[in-house]
């Protein structure tokens, strides 16, 4: 993204440009610079249905008006990876993933008592634990639908849910059971690995552990809280999108529509799930990898799309809030307290609504004067 | 210096000339750049520059109102000093012994001023992964020895890993200053305190070290300057500024808030004051270092 936007304030942008979802909204609040993908399909006459698209998906992309602003590309959501083998050598059902996150800490305990040094690891801790927490257990995570229904919106997660499963999470990483391993995606090298024997992550993921890892894995769907209701809900995406810029020559409009056509060919988007991990973007695409018999020759492989095609309700839509990349930042730097054993969860999460929400009205003032 | 003897131009322009080159170097990579930061600073835009706001002082007054902002000056100076300091010390003493060999010197001196061609982020990663808690191999030998090594969680160990790395990068240039102002010393100097029974100890600190100090007020300069400035990809390839904020020294978060998250007024704003606080240092070891030096 940065290069992008060096490329053009020099005048030379490329016509696509791939952005992650944490860049959306600044990229929404760019209105100069991009074209809606909505308006690109429609000037040049290519055929265009929004509805074609999987609803959290699109949903996520498109403006309050209605209008598709960029092209859902690469879409993954969080889910829950654990390592068969190690549960079959603690003595654990390896066909039986844990659901809840108190069945989580047993498994960890279990694990750890057979000599695991590392039962549980966390990759990207804020997007796992907090954003995806929160639509799954359907609390709100920020406020005016997480940011979707307005540039007002302001952090949410200092609840007392929050702040249990933060304090859970920090006893189970006292006790050895969860072992910190970075931001980020740094931590899925120790699930490959086999040092870390379960790991909650991007649906990505899973093209990377089938080619890489020796052992036998599963994918279950995240843990949640049983006694919370309405859980689970859904998770929310990630990955990212993909945005036209302005600026460029009609001819090349058409030229785009026609590449985005080709994309979300229920063919090409279905091989592109298979092959990743990465959600089916279009209904259609998720219909022909099911009749293709994908996902029961590679069980586990649907629970990234389970998750997402359920009914959304407005805490569970998605998560869309400016300076999102610095509350990211906050979010992993709060919780290393955490994890550190320098801050209690309730402080830490304290922190993260009191440091975000002063990004965000920073957000709000600087695009409300336009 | 009374016979010293002064050239002066006669023509009016042609000094003007003459530096010009040096001058529009200085004005494109130096001034303009500067200017440009300092009028960014005082702006607000989106990502792209499409819409440009005037708020005056208000990127200032955001910084000053983040306490976290605030501690990592302190951060900042804890590393400058340790880097500068270890970095001096260790080059003078590799320095110093490879002054006194002889056979070989070419070899060990080759190896001494290889890593100053590694980049920064490069540097990083080389020691993210020597030290990485699960993989890197130097940990496993911390860990053998029953020393616990964890740069994730543990500042102190994320603060060493940082520095060492930084030293590490920069030993070699400072290495390189030093030997050659040991062997532009004269030999009788030393040879003759020699012959007054001076030990090499003491032939060090009233000989060498007083005639290097031109050299090591140089390097400190230039230390300092290097720890303030270029540190940065060290920093986002080894830590990433954590745990927590404890290695996010200023000009990591100028990175981060710039280059990251296109905070470009924010980013604007901090360089501002990094700007002034390496030029309000410059000024002191100037003004009050240097007197300790004989030139």
């Amino acid at each position: 993204m940065t290069a992008a936007v060096a490329a053009f304030r020099a005048g030379n942008a490329p016509h696509i440009l791939q952005v992650f979802e944490v860049g959306t909204a600044t990229m929404m609040a760019s209105k100069n610079a991009i074209v809606p993908v909505g308006k690109v399909m429609t000037d040049a006459g290519q055929s265009f249905d929004p509805k074609a698209y999987v609803p959290a998906v699109a949903g996520y992309y498109t403006a309050p008006n209605g209008q598709m602003l960029s092209f859902p590309f690469n879409s993954s959501t969080t889910v829950f990876y654990y390592n068969k083998d190690a549960f079959k050598a603690a003595g654990l059902d390896p066909e039986k993933a844990p659901t809840t996150w108190p069945e989580v800490a047993l498994a960890a305990a279990k694990l750890k008592s057979n000599g695991h040094k590392c039962p549980i690891s966390i990759s990207w801790q804020g997007w796992t634990q907090l954003e995806s927490f929160s639509a799954w257990h359907n609390v709100e995570f920020a406020s005016k639908q997480n940011g979707l229904a307005g540039m007002d919106a302001r952090l949410k997660i200092n609840s007392p849910l929050h702040v249990r499963h933060i304090e859970n999470l920090a006893n189970m990483a006292k006790q050895g059971l969860f072992v910190y391993k970075g931001r980020g995606n740094v931590p899925e090298a120790t699930f490959v690995s086999g040092e870390c024997a379960m790991m909650t992550t991007s649906s990505g993921f899973y093209g990377n552990v089938k080619k890489n890892a020796k052992f036998n894995f599963g994918l279950a769907p995240l843990p949640h809280y049983q006694d919370v209701p309405g859980a689970p809900q859904n998770t929310v995406i990630g990955g990212a999108s993909l945005w036209v810029m302005a600026g460029k020559k009609p001819d090349e409009y058409k030229g785009i529509a026609k590449f985005f056509g080709f994309l979300s060919s229920p063919e090409v988007q279905s091989a592109s799930h298979k092959r990743t991990g990465y959600l089916p973007i279009t209904t259609a695409a998720f219909q022909l990898t099911e009749k293709s018999g994908f996902y029961k020759q590679n069980p586990g492989t649907d629970v990234a799309v389970n998750q997402m095609i359920r009914k959304v309700t407005d805490k569970s839509r998605g998560i869309r809030l400016g300076n999102y990349v610095q509350i990211r930042a906050i979010e992993d730097e709060e919780l290393e307290q955490v994890w550190a054993g320098k801050k209690t969860a309730k402080e830490a999460l304290d922190a993260i609504v009191k440091r975000g929400d002063e990004l965000l009205e920073r957000f709000e003032k600087a695009n409300k004067a336009k | 210096m009374a016979a010293e003897k002064r050239v002066v131009f006669k023509s009016s322009w042609l000094p003007w000339v003459l530096i010009a080159p040096q001058v529009v170097v200085i004005a494109v990579f130096f001034f303009w750049p500067a200017a440009q930061a300092l009028l960014q600073s005082t702006q607000q835009s989106d990502a792209f520059g499409t819409s440009v706001e005037w708020v005056g002082l208000e990127n200032f007054r955001n910084l000053w109102n983040d306490e976290s902002y605030l501690a990592s000056f302190k951060t900042t100076a804890i590393f400058s000093v340790l880097v500068a300091t270890l970095g001096l010390t260790l080059s003078l003493l590799l320095a110093v012994f490879a002054d006194r060999v002889v056979r070989g010197s070419g070899v060990y001196r080759t190896f001494l001023i290889w890593p100053y061609a590694v980049a920064p982020a490069v540097a990083g990663v080389l020691w993210l992964f020597m030290f990485a808690p699960s993989i890197g191999i130097v940990s496993y030998g911390i860990r053998q020895l029953g020393l616990s090594w964890d740069p994730l969680l543990n500042s102190t160990n994320a603060m060493s890993l940082i520095v060492m790395a930084a030293v590490w990068k920069q030993i070699s240039y400072n290495f390189l200053f030093f030997l050659a102002g040991l062997q532009s010393i004269p030999k009788s100097l030393i040879e003759a305190a020699a012959m007054d029974g001076a030990r090499p100890w003491r032939r060090f600190w009233t000989i060498q070290f007083p005639l290097l100090s031109p050299t090591t007020f140089f390097l400190l300069v230039i230390n300092i300057v290097y720890a303030f400035f270029d540190t940065f990809a060290i920093v986002d390839a080894a830590t990433k500024g954590g745990p927590g904020k404890d290695t996010a020294i200023l000009v990591y978060k100028v990175y981060f808030d710039g280059f990251k998250a296109m905070d470009l007024g924010g980013s604007a704003a901090q360089s501002v004051v990094l700007m002034v606080i390496v030029v309000a240092l410059t000024v002191v070891q100037f003004r009050f270092v240097e007197k300790k030096v004989n030139y």
